[in-house]
């Protein structure tokens, strides 16, 4: 096994949020490595401190303990290699659906004409080729979100970040764009890291999840997800599936 | 085939009449009701002094004032007195919010400048901008640069609270966006900071604008030889009081033409806006 087998590792890392009033510890001492390729799903209570574990991944936020360790390398801040979908869609409202999946390309300063074509491309991949000129305005809460994952893709990340991204749907829309995700992830060949609090959720999607305990946040159980790929909807109705998810709830309760 | 080029041409109806309908509701109403309200207006006007007869240097009548306006409209003196407002105010305009929206800015970006500098602007503001128009005639002569001063000062305040509310609504989560793919200060303030202030500082240059014509008249009242401010103190000298109304409605025409030119900006820059 070379050094580099793992693509992203955390190894004890810890934050404290500290201000006048006195010190919060959000994450403690927390240590797992992601292989490339591998769907991982973190799940816990809310308020465990699962976001804050995603942002220090993303780099948004600077640990105060341990280390993050991108293909060996410690992480020092946001990185190109890595993108994430946040809760909210983030659109900016004055850009069109096209120009929102261009930002990335923009900020990275991809050619013009390259960057228009494959903002085009992962706006067909995601479904709404035909919205490329709607302010996000004109956009449905699943749509908002189908062009986050298209701006999060458009620049080639090694690491897709996900922090409970379709929360905020509807059932059927989040089913919808989980199997969506899920073959995107497949064809892109994308490492993902998906936090959530619905654990039928992770266990669609997961090659492995992580159960963290209350607050401060530690990794309180490991399950594998051996279920079989592709994964369809019908998945959930087998009884691997349910015991997968018996499993975690009693974990996350414990 | 015949059916549903027909259905299209019912389509196209309907998006019309949709589109009246709509331009109507919006701006059309507005559009209508404005000639009707200043005819209305003038009407009353009319029969006020038709009915009261007051002696012209009170209360002159709307042909009096007209036939004023023609006069000064055809021998360019109301040319040569609107020129130099709409210069001071031009003046005005550049100087207030150029300062304002930068200072705005540093300060938004800066909480602890702001705590530092922050009372001493809110101080300055018990003085009222127009009380120190006098010092600024005595300081920089009755020509076009003490009016400029006064216009900037007037409209400063303001538009610099504007400012730093503008760029301080930017979204929080927008923000974390620009930060997790790497964008720099500028491309931030590029790409999201400009555009997500722009509804806020459009705001704000609708403010200047009307408070500039404020400070461009303040500043001719206290000293000047020219300007819409130095004609209605002079004709209020000479008791011409039609010439004053002449005055008082190309004032009024300035302000109310840049005012629907910067809401034609607005909805033609703010268009993604619900």
């Amino acid at each position: 096994m070379s050094i580099n087998s793992f693509i992203l590792e955390a190894k004890n890392l810890g934050k404290v949020f500290s201000d006048s009033s006195g010190k919060l510890p959000a994450v403690n001492n927390i240590s797992f490595s992601v292989s490339k390729g591998e769907f991982l799903c973190i799940v816990g209570p809310s308020g465990c401190g699962k976001t804050t574990i995603l942002q220090l991944l993303a780099g948004l936020l600077d640990n105060t303990s341990g280390e993050i360790l991108l293909g060996g390398k410690p992480l020092k801040g946001p990185h190109r290699d890595i993108s994430v979908v946040f809760q909210k869609s983030n659109l900016m409202p004055w850009r069109s659906v096209l120009k929102n999946v261009l930002l990335p390309l923009q900020i990275y300063g991809t050619p013009a004409k390259e960057a228009k074509e494959k903002a085009g491309l992962y706006l067909e991949k995601v479904g709404l080729s035909e919205f490329a000129n709607a302010y996000p305005k004109a956009l449905s809460g699943g749509m908002e979100q189908r062009v986050a994952v298209a701006r999060a893709l458009v620049q080639n990340p090694r690491i897709l970040l996900l922090d409970e991204p379709f929360g905020a749907l509807d059932s059927f829309t989040r089913e919808q764009l989980n199997l969506e995700l899920l073959s995107l992830w497949r064809d892109q060949n994308i490492t993902a890291i998906m936090v959530t609090h619905n654990i039928r959720e992770a266990v669609l999607l997961a090659d492995r999840v992580l159960v963290l305990s209350p607050r401060p946040a530690s990794i309180y159980r490991e399950i594998p997800v051996n279920l079989p790929r592709p994964r369809t909807g019908d998945i959930e109705y087998t009884r691997e599936f349910v015991d997968l998810t018996y499993q975690i709830r009693k974990a996350i309760k414990a | 085939m015949e059916n549903s080029s027909e259905s299209a041409g019912t389509t196209k109806r309907k998006h019309n009449r949709a589109f009246m309908a709509g331009w109507l509701n919006g701006y059309g109403i507005g559009l209508l009701a404005f000639p009707f309200g200043v005819v209305l207006l003038v009407v009353i006007w009319y029969l006020v002094t038709k009915l009261g007869d007051y002696p012209a240097f009170i209360l002159p009548g709307p042909a009096a004032v007209m036939e004023e306006m023609h006069k000064i409209i055809v021998n360019g003196v109301l040319w040569i007195h609107v020129k130099a407002t709409l210069t001071e105010m031009a003046g005005g305009l550049a100087l207030g919010l150029g300062t304002a929206t930068i200072l705005g800015y540093i300060l938004a970006k800066s909480p602890i400048l702001e705590r530092l500098i922050g009372p001493y602007i809110v101080a300055s503001q018990s003085v009222p901008a127009v009380a120190i128009a006098p010092l600024l005639i005595i300081w920089f002569g009755t020509g076009k640069l003490s009016k400029v001063l006064v216009c900037a000062l007037v409209l400063f305040f303001p538009v610099l609270i504007n400012t730093i509310v503008g760029i301080r609504s930017v979204d929080a989560g927008l923000k974390t966006l620009m930060k997790s793919l790497h964008a720099s200060r500028w491309q931030t303030f590029v790409m999201l900071e400009v555009p997500a202030s722009l509804p806020v500082l459009l705001g704000g240059l609708k403010i200047g604008v009307t408070l500039s014509v404020i400070g461009a008249v303040v500043g001719e009242f206290v000293g000047a030889d020219r300007g819409l401010g130095y004609l209605i103190n002079l004709a209020k000298g000479i008791f011409n009081t039609s010439l004053m109304f002449a005055a008082l409605i190309a004032l009024t025409a300035i302000s109310l033409t840049l005012y629907l030119l910067i809401t034609a900006l607005e909805r033609w820059l703010l268009d993604w806006r619900d």
